[in-house]
């Protein structure tokens, strides 16, 4: 089998007649950081929404690891290995940082245990309990949140709700990452920090990324490859360098 | 309960998981020597029972409002299912089996199951349906349940279905183990990887989705364990007054429960247990205080304790009252025990702390860490100082 992950085929989705994204064909390869661009409303998180099942796309197919996932629902898609975080953060608010992370490792099989059994407080329980938790500290210690497990999630600054983010969807032990605008509210240092977080999730866990920055310094920092979308359709694909300093990229984001 | 057997992978035990626990089942023990010696007298023996039921009902009920965050107004409608269907089976079963608690327990399980059966029924539109529409649908529910049951010709019908009575001095003591029981199996549900599922659900359910929970699954989980808990009290109901009649599971009564889960908080057990506690006790008294020409002003008496209750419990303005009064506030008063400001949930606590004074003409500038001013190792600094 080829090393590709995500394959999209013209995948596209309108609205009434607004057509939101269209004909947008991606290839990512495994352990790659694939970046997509574009000025406000291009259809970016649309796309996200779309890999994710949030949206159903009208036109269009995308396969994970060769296995078609086009009008599968949300829960079967992240089963099947794509998980997301969102632009608006959208963390469990009340619950705390570690259980956040628990709850994204509800549905890993190894963790299988039956609500009867949690009832019952049968041995099973204490043991797929503790596991979870041993697990999900792993996880926050990668992200570098360890010491505010126990802190309400909704009590972390901005900064860290998205690193909160990012190690809950890394919970549900996906094939295919994708970040909604990672850096967004960041300042100039923890940025750098995300960065090398991203970069450390990438090669610990051979993850293929697919991320959503308006961050241009982040991307060419990150990215092998981008896509680049106006409009709902492909501007320009490909190499960062190359593809940023495509002149009808800086005509889409400077206007003219 | 048998929950606090320490096992090699059990977490710290925690006294306060367990204080409702302890708190019901030594009331219990003082109830039954109190009852076994005669010095309670038969309305206080009903009083206990009654006060079983509606704690099971608004614990159950809990678990629907306040943790999977859906309303639903058709709670007495199970309760409904699980008295006539238990009872109906108890009738039967008594002329097979001799022993009453058996055939209590029994009709119990059946009753519980069926009732689950329809709550799984109920849980269906609860996946498409969200907020008033599912509560609309609910209270619907309940109402149906009622009339086809007053409608059934083998359920007594207008009449009511007559019912063995269980000893009332012996019912209350199997009411409050009952009690027990669910009060363990419902926290065990809500203290697990389950739980977190179900508050997660209620808390962002798009970003549950994302997480891959099954929403579908535990919406419909939750509908039936609550059915089932709510069938049991209908059986317990069952035993404790004959003949039934079906006027009393009315969308009043719904409401009455869930009177009890807002009264208690949402998503708080104890606090349902507390509110289920109360309600049946002002109830009962105003039931028997009141005779006569008065009985019309139970309604609004018990109405007026409502509206004082909630508006003690949430306005603004009696904050101040509420947190002299705050029991864990207290206890830590006497335990010395300050608290730091990031573990309170309020979110402006931290702002009550800091004090300032702008005068005229004054410009003030406030310096803050950029991201979340209070960080873990300000707490140390303050330490220091003091």
């Amino acid at each position: 089998m080829s090393d590709i992950v995500l394959k999209t085929e013209h995948l596209g989705i309108s609205f009434g007649g607004l057509k939101a994204v269209q004909d947008v064909n991606l290839e990512i390869r495994k352990k790659q950081l694939y970046g997509l661009v574009g000025p406000n409303g291009a259809g970016k998180t649309t796309i996200f929404n779309l890999l994710t099942g949030v949206y159903q796309p009208t036109t269009g197919t995308f396969y994970l690891d060769g296995e078609e996932l086009t009008g599968k629902t949300q829960e079967v898609i992240n089963h099947k290995g794509i998980a997301r975080t969102f632009q608006n953060i959208r963390l469990f608010n009340n619950m705390s940082v570690i259980r956040n992370v628990l709850v994204g490792l509800h549905n890993q099989p190894e963790f299988k245990c039956n609500p009867f059994v949690s009832m019952l407080r049968l041995p099973k329980h204490f043991k797929t309990e503790k596991r979870m938790r041993d697990r999900a500290k792993e996880i926050l210690r990668i992200v570098g949140l360890e010491e505010e497990r126990n802190n309400l999630s909704c009590n972390l600054p901005y900064g860290k709700q998205r690193k909160l983010e990012i190690a809950r969807a890394l919970a549900t032990n996906p094939k295919l990452l994708l970040l909604d605008e990672p850096a967004a509210g960041m300042n100039p240092n923890e940025t750098a920090e995300l960065m090398e977080t991203i970069r450390y999730i990438r090669d610990h866990f051979d993850m293929t990324i697919l991320l959503i920055e308006h961050d241009m310094k982040f991307v060419s920092g990150l990215c092998d490859e981008i896509t680049v979308l106006n409009f709902g359709t492909v501007l320009t694909q490909g190499d960062t360098k190359t593809a940023l300093n495509d002149p009808e990229v800086i005509k889409a984001y400077i206007g003219g | 309960m048998g929950k606090t057997k320490a096992s090699g992978f059990m977490p710290r035990f925690k006294l306060k998981h367990y204080i409702h626990y302890i708190v019901i089942a030594l009331f219990l023990i003082v109830m039954m020597i109190l009852s076994s010696n005669g010095m309670l007298p038969r309305a206080t023996i009903t009083l206990l029972s009654r006060i079983a039921y509606s704690i099971i009902l608004a614990v159950s009920l809990n678990l629907v409002v306040g943790f999977l965050g859906e309303l639903s107004l058709g709670h007495a409608g199970f309760m409904c299912v699980g008295a006539y269907i238990g009872c109906y089976f108890a009738n039967f079963l008594h002329t097979v089996i001799g022993s009453p608690l058996v055939v209590l327990i029994l009709s119990m399980l059946v009753g519980g199951l069926v009732a689950a059966v329809f709550g799984f029924v109920i849980g269906l539109p609860a996946l498409r349906l969200k907020g008033d529409y599912l509560a609309i649908v609910t209270l619907a529910f309940g109402e149906i349940v009622r009339n086809v049951i007053k409608n059934l010709p083998f359920f007594g019908g207008a009449m009511g279905l007559n019912t063995t009575k269980y000893k009332p001095a012996s019912l209350f003591i199997v009411a409050f183990v009952v009690v027990l029981l669910v009060l363990a199996l419902i926290q065990n549900l809500i203290r697990s990887k389950h739980g977190r599922a179900i508050t997660a659900i209620r808390d962002n359910e798009i970003a549950a989705k994302a997480m891959g929970i099954n929403v579908t699954f535990y919406k419909l989980f939750v509908f039936v364990v609550s059915a089932f808990f709510a069938g049991i009290a209908g059986v317990i109901y069952g035993h404790l007054n004959t003949p039934i009649i079906y006027t009393v599971f009315s969308y009043n009564y719904s409401i009455e429960i869930l009177v009890m889960v807002v009264l208690g908080g949402m998503g708080s057990i104890s606090g349902s247990i507390i509110a289920a506690t109360l309600i049946t006790y002002v109830n009962f008294v105003l039931q028997n205080k009141l005779s006569g020409d008065l009985a019309a002003l139970k309604l609004l008496i018990y109405a007026l304790i409502l509206i004082v209750a909630v508006l003690f419990n949430n306005a603004p303005a009696l904050r101040p009252l509420r947190e002299k009064l705050n029991f864990r506030r207290l206890a830590e008063k006497f335990s010395k025990k300050v608290r730091h400001p990031e573990n309170i949930r309020d979110d402006d606590a931290a702002w009550n702390r800091i004090d300032t004074k702008i005068k005229m003409d004054e410009i003030l500038s406030v310096e803050l860490q950029p991201n979340g001013a209070f960080e873990p190792d300000r707490k140390k600094k303050k330490k220091e100082e003091k």
